[in-house]
């Protein structure tokens, strides 16, 4: 096979294995609906956010998707990956023909289609259950956004595997890495409620400029295309750090003792 | 005759080794897991690589392997340097590792679709899940199979290459005994395809039972190699004479040169053993005299040394040695 036909075989298989576990489904898939919907249904009153001058079901939406991409992809590698390697199947890989870049497309590729879908899940539920209107004239901006967002954040979550040391481990440090950062950058709770100095802190962090870069993209507030350059940059030069950090630090056989 | 090698580059080709390594060393730090170690793997052969947990076996399996670097010391296999080997070595390879799971979401054909797309020239999926024995199993995930059924997995993933060596650490451990001897057969069958086998065991039964060659290690040192025959009857080693003498009868009162050469079995004080280089002499003698003397001989019994004394008794020597 050819290098390209190689990572689709691979990501074939790695898609069968990512819709045939219960967790990751859960994890990925169902929690961000069931955001969507909780948030909805307890902050939804109708009323327009202050300063932002949207609906609170207008802001979940964009929001919900900054987390669902997030999750497909950071939290959803720095999991599956690490798991694997504390059984043994990336020790094995490494043992056949397979090229590293073809595992990681594999990997990659995934996480980039499910984040696709959970756009057009979210969006859906959004304009049926809430009357959201999907931004088709700045599709380019969303498209571009969620891209270079999701690529940062898969680089970052195949980092972090380096520093989680065992398959336990896997879960505590990805949420702990991660959930903060939702609440102190507006994914969960309105950032019109937020503390400008919690802002502040939240900007050093990715999640915050990748949040900043959907909203726009998605509700238009920047005016013109969509496209937040600024916070794009701070994003992909995130994502680039990971990059360095995981090929360095990246590990592919098991690490806990026994 | 042998043939000089210039002249014979044909018949030297045939007889190559497939693995020769030349005083492998591996520290890790402070510790010398590997210290020199020779070795030679012929074709079509199987290979068995004895020793007990922590004498150096994986480390030296994985150096072969190509995932650990040596220290110091020559390794080819395949006529590669495996610390340096690229994709094209690998496709001619197949490694079953000691320990590895699969995808448990997957079934059992489709995880062997997934690495027969890795090799050029793939096994076809359905013979080699016959080959192992897993047709039944074939379309169940593998999250749902026995640790025996998992394994032979593992050796089915190893084998979809076509590989012309094949590594196997520990392919049996945790199996009942029925299951290792169905795995023995596969791995029988095996020499019958042509391949090559290294073989790691801490089972001395399992090397008896299938190698060609053995190597023995211990304390990170080859302590003995040669055919499992060879080992079995080496160094002039004895066979064991052993029985009980009825009470009120010590082994004093043996025919004297028996007397100076009985002892206690080991582990056992109430019977006697005789450690014999001619065993039919010292029968004859040991019986006659007690037809002579109406002894009874409870539970009389010779023994030739197995493979498993020889490997006791260098293992034994060697962690000695070590801590000494």
């Amino acid at each position: 096979m050819s290098g390209a036909a190689l990572a689709v075989h691979q990501f074939r298989f790695d898609q069968k294995t990512f819709w045939r576990n219960p967790a990751s489904v859960f994890f990925t898939v169902a929690f961000p609906v069931m955001f969507l919907v909780i948030f909805d249904l307890v902050f939804g009153s109708g009323d327009r956010l202050g300063g932002l001058g949207v609906d609170v079901s207008t802001y979940y939406v964009p929001a919900i998707i900054t987390l669902a991409v997030i999750s497909a992809t950071f939290q959803n590698l720095a999991m599956s990956v690490t798991i694997d390697r504390e059984f043994g199947i990336l020790k094995r890989g490494r043992g056949t023909p397979l090229p590293d870049w073809v595992f990681f497309a594999g990997r990659i590729g995934n996480s980039l289609v499910v984040s696709l879908l959970m756009l057009v899940l979210l969006a859906a539920i959004g304009r049926i259950a809430y009357g959201v209107s999907v931004p088709w004239d700045r599709a380019p901006a969303v498209l571009v956004t969620l891209a270079v967002g999701a690529a940062a954040f898969c680089c970052l979550g195949l980092a972090l595997t380096g520093f989680i040391p065992s398959q336990s481990a896997a879960a505590p440090i990805t949420n702990i890495a991660i959930f903060p950062l939702y609440f102190l950058s507006g994914v969960f709770i309105p950032e019109s409620e937020i503390p400008s100095g919690v802002l502040h802190v939240a900007d050093v962090f990715p999640v915050r400029h990748f949040f900043t870069a959907f909203f726009d993209a998605w509700v238009g507030s920047g005016g013109g295309a969509g496209f937040e350059w600024t916070d794009l940059a701070v994003v992909a030069a995130w994502g680039i750090a990971g990059f360095l950090i995981g090929m360095r630090f990246f590990k592919w056989t098991p690490q806990a003792a026994g | 005759m042998l043939l000089p090698a210039a002249h014979g580059t044909g018949l030297k080709h045939v007889a190559d080794p497939v693995i020769s390594v030349r005083g492998l060393h591996k520290s890790y730090g402070a510790l010398e897991a590997v210290r020199g170690i020779d070795l030679d793997v012929a074709p079509r052969q199987i290979f068995a690589f004895l020793g007990p947990n922590g004498a150096g076996k994986t480390t030296t399996v994985e150096v072969l392997e190509g995932y650990r670097m040596r220290t110091s010391g020559e390794v080819s296999v395949l006529g590669s340097d495996p610390a340096r080997a690229g994709h094209d070595w690998r496709q001619r390879i197949g490694i079953v590792l000691q320990e590895s799971r699969m995808h448990p979401e997957l079934t059992v054909r489709e995880s062997i679709e997934l690495f027969a797309g890795y090799y050029r020239t793939p096994r076809g999926v359905d013979d080699t899940v016959e080959l192992v024995g897993l047709t039944d199993k074939a379309n169940d995930r593998v999250g749902r199979l026995s640790g025996g059924q998992q394994r032979r997995l593992d050796v089915a993933l190893a084998l979809i290459g076509d590989p012309e060596l094949l590594f196997l650490d520990e392919p049996t451990t945790g199996f009942d005994p029925s299951a290792r001897r169905r795995a023995w057969e596969v791995i029988a069958s095996l020499r019958d395809l042509g391949k090559t086998i290294f073989l790691t065991t801490h089972y001395m039964e399992e090397a008896q039972e299938l190698a060609d060659q053995v190597a023995i290690i211990s304390g990170g040192r080859i302590v003995a190699r040669g055919t499992p025959r060879d080992l079995s009857v080496r160094d002039g080693r004895v066979s064991r004479i052993s029985f009980r003498l009825p009470a009120g009868i010590g082994a004093d009162q043996l025919p004297r040169d028996l007397a100076a050469v009985a002892g206690p079995t080991p582990g056992r004080m109430d019977e006697l053993q005789i450690q014999a280089d001619d065993p039919v002499r010292t029968l004859n003698e040991l019986t006659r005299w007690a037809l002579e003397r109406g002894v009874e001989l409870a539970g009389l019994e010779v023994r030739q040394p197995s493979l498993e004394d020889v490997y006791l008794d260098l293992t034994q020597a060697a962690t000695e040695d070590v801590r000494s």
